[in-house]
């Protein structure tokens, strides 16, 4: 019988190819799950889920919801701006709080990078990170890789291209380390502005010349550009940025073979795709969100099975 | 780890024509008929039966490959992770005549959740039980097979195993009865 390595996930980073693998493989059985007439499964009856949005999300939360109530977990949700927390209550309260209702799994999205690291020492409790500000977001990083995978077959050997805020985006490094533990090359496209310092070491190469990757790459996953962390301006105008960087029906008819398009969501159309981009056969935007239902059933009935147990 | 025969090759034979002539009998021309093997060894008995039923003329038998890792009652029961198997139902049950197929009957646990798993394609007309082997005595549950291949009694450390033979098409199969 195969587990996780881990007893959170708090980030790719801290995986194993193994559990990787025994994601994807659980996710596979997920998916026939929410294809069924029933979409239901009793695993997680006896386990009370809290879903802590400190940052707004609407895909994520939705998502994570969906998979929880799919296994029959009870949820509960939290966000900021209705809470506590504006009262000047800290982390670790609010959660011990929530945890003395007997609540068994916090799936938690926080604007500080390693919050869900800090919780995870703090309370004895299992963590999921839902994104962690500008540091990782896994279940993405997962169900991204996992599309591709559908999409492209093993990826060893692949090539992935990661265009636009690769700074300000959780996305991309969890993505990165995904990617490269699954073997693929990875190749970051943006801006010098928006590229952090010395991101080679983590085994990717960069470029500046959108068409160039575009040709190189099997793949490319479109960021958005992230203005609600920008406390400065990263480039003239958002109109510039869309010509030097941002995918179009013409770009994508240059190009010399056909490639996959994926962006994580929101998108700002017209900014880093356009809409003819966007509805696509090429990209498979709809099919990650059909997949991240699939890929968080996964983790939650992964780490859940590992939760204390129920003994006589 | 001593071993046993049970059965040997050719009872084995003997006793799968008899369950698919039963099925025949019951069935009719299985046209309302859904026949599921339940994962992970359910499905070799019924690519066993499917197999047979071709010889007497039913090609075409609406089947279906169930697994009930997720409707199971143990999960968090102990240290292992429940592993799932694929699940291949391509085809709705709803008012149909589902027989449930799988090798050995024990404790009745895995067919308790394979009748609730079963919902989720449907509400069938009916819902019988193939099974190859009943281990007798040891049941959890009120689940007794509508049709049986043959009862066996074994100790509860014992396992009981069908082991299936790729080569040789007649004579397929022999229990092994283990000690631990």
């Amino acid at each position: 019988m195969k587990k996780l390595s881990v007893s959170h996930l708090l980030g790719i980073k801290y995986l194993q190819l193994e559990d990787l693998h025994l994601i994807f493989e659980t996710a596979t059985h997920f998916k026939e799950v929410i294809n069924r007439p029933i979409k239901k499964v009793p695993s997680l009856r006896d386990i009370t889920i809290a879903n802590l949005f400190f940052e707004n999300s609407t895909r994520t939360k939705l998502s994570f919801e969906l998979a929880e109530k799919r296994l029959s977990a009870d949820v509960i949700n939290f966000s900021a701006s209705q809470s506590s927390v504006s009262k000047g209550e800290t982390l670790v309260d609010t959660v011990n709080n929530i945890l003395a209702m007997k609540v068994d799994l916090i799936v938690m999205r926080h604007p500080n990078p390693g919050a869900a690291h800090f919780l995870s020492k703090q309370v004895d409790s299992c963590i999921v990170n839902a994104g962690d500000g500008t540091h990782e977001h896994p279940s993405q990083a997962l169900l991204d890789a996992y599309s591709l995978q559908e999409k492209l077959g093993d990826l060893k050997g692949r090539r992935i291209a990661i265009v636009g805020d690769i700074l300000h985006s959780r996305v991309a490094l969890s993505n990165i380390y995904a990617l490269k533990m699954l073997g693929a090359e990875v190749k970051l496209c943006a801006p010098k502005s928006l590229l952090p310092k010395n991101i080679e070491s983590l085994g990717v190469t960069t470029s500046s010349d959108l068409m160039s990757v575009l040709n190189w790459c099997d793949a490319v996953n479109m960021l958005r550009v992230q203005k609600e962390r920008m406390e400065l301006s990263y480039f003239p105008s958002t109109r510039e940025y869309s010509q030097n960087f941002g995918l179009n029906g013409a770009r994508l008819k240059q190009l010399r073979k056909e490639i996959v398009v994926l962006h994580p969501g929101p998108i700002n159309r017209g900014v880093e795709v356009t809409s003819e981009v966007a509805d696509s056969e090429q990209a498979i935007i709809l099919d990650q969100v059909e997949n991240g239902v699939a890929i968080r059933m996964a983790i939650i009935y992964l780490l859940g099975s590992q939760l204390n147990r129920v003994t006589t | 780890m001593a071993s046993k025969v049970l059965l040997s090759k050719q009872k084995v034979s003997i006793i799968l024509n008899r369950l698919c002539h039963q099925l025949m009998e019951r069935h009719g021309d299985f046209s309302n008929t859904v026949l599921v093997g339940l994962q992970p060894r359910g499905t070799l008995l019924l690519e066993r039966l499917l197999e047979l039923l071709k010889k007497e003329g039913f090609g075409v038998i609406q089947s279906g490959i169930l697994d009930t890792t997720f409707f199971r009652d143990d999960f968090r029961r102990s240290e292992k992770t429940l592993n799932a198997k694929t699940t291949e139902m391509n085809v709705m049950v709803e008012g149909k005549e589902v027989v449930l197929i799988d090798d050995v009957l024990f404790t009745g646990r895995s067919i308790r959740s394979a009748l609730t798993a079963i919902d989720s394609y449907g509400r069938p007309k009916s819902i019988e039980l193939l099974v190859l082997v009943d281990r007798r005595f040891s049941r959890h549950l009120p689940i007794q097979p509508d049709y049986l291949g043959a009862q066996v009694d074994a100790l509860q450390g014992d396992k009981v195993k069908v082991v299936w033979s790729e080569e040789q098409e007649e004579s397929i199969i022999y229990l092994e009865k283990h000690s631990e």
